[in-house]
């Protein structure tokens, strides 16, 4: 029970750190690619991973304050 | 409410009281850091408990059954419902950065109590309003951006007046980080040491993330921060090696050319390489140091040392001139109140957000968190002798450049200090100097060793901790002087673009090319004016990015006035319309007496006349040393002046474009509102 609330603290933790600089859960993607676009071409992990640096830094509004 | 709970809020109402009265009323003792920590941490609960919920429910009526961009538009890329913590994180990370440090280090010279009190009431009346009210409103219109709100709702005419404005933003703040930047590192090899240092040592994990272990950035950021303490001890030797030690000694004049050169090539190499490793290892360290300082300033429990107001509340301080009216409410802005927040609520936050009623909690709270981090600056500050403190950040113009000349200027300033003691603190944090080190990162780094040492290492670490502090402040802000100039290129594309279209989006390297050149040549050009600025620079440039960073803010208010006197809840625009005002009063008040005030350190247009008229009398005032070098501080002063009317003439538009809209909602008696229309969530 403690274990499993742990890791479910530890993979937060590691979610929000990856979130901070731009890249959400590639498990979130593959999920949502299943369910929605069963059709079309869904990148690999690596493709993903340089989609998302691409993206935040890369394009417009790569924003972050003062 | 339960009466148990009533009670528990009546007893945290009452522990703050008391400690904003010992904070405010204690004279003579020093009073302890630890008052001012549960003072604001009180003010935030019962802020974000009573106020905060009150804006959410009564006046934004956030509605947790209706669907929000992440789930209606939902791709797993930038679209994704997010657990409402880890979103805390993110948009934390993304609003806090150098600002909420640096400003309230420079406003400490009028003592701890007045910024304080402007940091806990702005953040509570206006900051963290403004920061949920836009992320609001960008919820309800598909996660768009402040510009195209602005222009969904008051019309195209001031969208790009708001997208001009923080352009120009955009610039300022490029420069004054790069001056802090530069004030902190010029001639001080051990610090120039860490800091290059971080360049191999991102491109080597640029490369690790790229083709070793693709996507494993907890790996690479633990490596690298391996490789970052190697280089803070090895700088060490650096700076004691005779042969070393002059490779890395720069002026501050060499040391800005460096940086313009730098940021021109960073910005335009892959992301991977330099920029995206570099943002992660800074990202990490900010959220670590920040959390470090919390803990060391509520264990440490330091007493502070400045006084709760000092003689220069009056405008005639050495950091920066003018009256604590408005110039405070400019100095501290991140903080308060940041409209650079505007465009992180209306950028990545909105379309994450999994459920409207999270709002409160990521708009609102993730405000007060940093208002805290900017508390807790103001503390780094006020714990250091008061006498340390104007003597670093007081330009060589008032104090010299010795610690004999500094120690009497100082003392004579009312701040009693011997040149022993000067000489001590530059030695123990490894310096060969901390005399005029204006900018407020190197203050805030020495208020950190301080803290850092008592907790572990004590005083033979303490060198360590200040390079570490140095060093994790130049980090983010080169991250940002390297991301900011990416973003200001497309900004200035995308104005361009709105007389030659082909500008923008365009992907063609001479577009990109010219586009970063005027972007760099922009920023750089405020950065040398500052850099060989008698004054230190900061002293004209602080004030500019305040101004245009409170304006912008302005302009969110103004927007989100608009939004609810379109939405028929006039009644309740209170919430938007004083903080909106008070921005605008201080705002106005600060660029008029930037422009007009007689005053040569405060006024613009005095200064230049000073120089033209001495330099009509053929007489050389310092820092010039040629009739040509007279001329052109003359001209920086008219394009200082020219940039304060130019904020001036943004914000003003925007009000009147902004009263425009709200007469124009009250004629018609339904919601004229360009909200997307309800979609339940599943």
């Amino acid at each position: 029970m403690i274990g499993k609330r742990l890791r479910a603290l530890l993979g937060g933790a590691a979610d929000m750190g990856r979130l901070m600089v731009g890249v959400p859960p590639y498990a979130a993607y593959r999920a949502h690619m299943r369910a929605h676009h069963p059709d079309q071409p869904m990148m690999d992990e690596r493709e993903f991973f340089r989609n998302r640096q691409e993206a935040r830094y890369g394009g417009r509004g790569g924003g972050r304050c003062c | 409410m339960s009466i148990a709970a009533r009670l528990g809020w009546i007893v945290l109402a009452l522990i703050g009281a008391l400690a904003l009265g010992i904070v405010a009323i204690e004279r003579g003792e020093s009073v302890n850091a630890v008052w001012i920590v549960i003072a604001a941490v009180s003010v935030y609960l019962i802020a974000y408990r009573f106020y905060g919920r009150y804006i959410a429910r009564t006046v934004a009526s956030l509605d947790p059954a209706r669907a929000t961009p992440a789930v209606r538009l939902a791709d797993g890329l930038d679209f994704v419902p997010t657990n409402r913590n880890v979103l805390f994180g993110h948009h934390f990370a993304a609003i806090a950065g150098a600002g909420p440090l640096v400003g309230p280090v420079l406003a400490a010279q009028m003592g701890y109590l007045p910024g304080m009190l402007w940091i806990l009431a702005g953040v509570v009346l206006a900051g963290a309003v403004q920061d949920f009210m836009v992320l609001f409103i960008s919820m309800r219109r598909d996660a768009r951006s402040l510009g195209e709100l602005i222009r969904m709702e008051m019309g195209p005419i001031p969208g790009t007046i708001a997208l001009f404005g923080a352009f120009m933003i955009m610039v300022i703040i490029l420069a004054v980080l790069a001056l802090i930047v530069v004030r902190a590192l010029a001639g001080s090899p051990w610090g120039l040491f860490t800091v290059a240092a971080t360049i191999p040592l991102a491109v080597l994990m640029g490369g690790y993330t790229r083709w070793i272990r693709p996507g494993r950035i907890g790996e690479v950021s633990v490596l690298g921060l391996v490789g970052l303490i190697l280089a803070i001890v090895y700088g060490r030797n650096v700076a004691e090696s005779a042969v070393l030690a002059p490779l890395f000694t720069y002026t501050p004049t060499q040391l800005c050319w460096i940086l313009i050169a730098y940021g021109a090539v960073a910005s335009v190499l892959p992301v991977w390489l330099l920029l995206a490793p570099r943002d992660y290892l800074s990202t990490f360290l900010k959220i670590g140091a920040i959390a470090a300082l919390a803990i060391g300033i509520v264990v440490v429990a330091p007493p502070l040392r400045m006084p709760a107001l000092t003689q220069f509340v009056d405008g005639s301080g050495p950091v920066w001139s003018g009256s604590l009216f408005p110039f405070l409410f400019i100095t501290i802005a991140c903080g308060a109140v940041s409209g650079f927040h505007a465009l992180i609520s209306s950028g990545t936050t909105p379309k994450l957000i999994a459920n409207e009623g999270d709002a409160l909690f990521i708009g609102y709270g993730a405000m007060l968190m940093e208002s805290f981090v900017a508390i807790m600056a103001l503390v780094g500050a006020s714990i250091i002798d008061p006498g340390i403190y104007f003597a670093m950040n007081s330009p060589a113009a008032v104090v010299g450049t010795d610690p004999a000349s500094a120690a009497a200027a100082v003392s004579a300033m009312g701040f009693p200090v011997t040149p022993g003691l000067i000489a001590q603190t530059a030695r123990d944090v490894g310096e060969e100097t901390i005399i005029s080190r204006a900018g407020g990162a190197p203050t805030l780094a020495v208020g950190m060793a301080h803290i850092f040492s008592q907790l572990i290492g004590g005083k033979a670490m303490m060198a360590f901790w200040y390079h570490f502090a140095i060093l994790f402040e130049a980090l983010f802000i080169l991250t940002a002087v390297d991301a900011g100039t990416r973003s200001g290129r497309y900004m200035l594309q995308d104005l361009i673009g709105l007389a030659v279209p082909s500008f923008r989006n365009s992907t063609s390297l001479a577009h990109s090319l010219i586009g970063t050149a005027l972007c760099v040549g922009a920023w750089g050009f405020f950065l040398y004016q500052g850099v060989t600025d008698p004054l230190g620079g900061v002293n004209t440039l602080w004030p500019l990015f305040g101004i245009s960073n409170q304006m912008l803010a302005a302009v969110a208010l103004t927007l989100a006035t608009v939004v609810l006197f379109r939405m028929k809840r006039e009644r309740l625009a209170w919430v938007t319309m004083v903080p909106a005002a008070w921005l605008i009063i201080c705002t106005t008040a600060a660029s008029l007496l930037k422009l007009l005030s007689s005053d040569p350190r405060v006024g613009f247009l005095a200064h230049a006349s000073r120089f033209r008229e001495a330099a009509a009398r053929s007489e050389v005032l310092a820092p010039a040393k040629s009739m040509v070098e007279m001329r052109s501080i003359v001209t920086n002063d008219w394009i200082d002046a020219g940039l304060c009317a130019l904020f001036l003439a943004v914000v003003l538009s925007i009000v009147v474009y902004g009263i425009r809209s709200c007469l124009a909602a009250r004629r018609i008696d339904r919601p004229t509102v360009s909200e997307l229309p309800m979609v339940a969530a599943e």
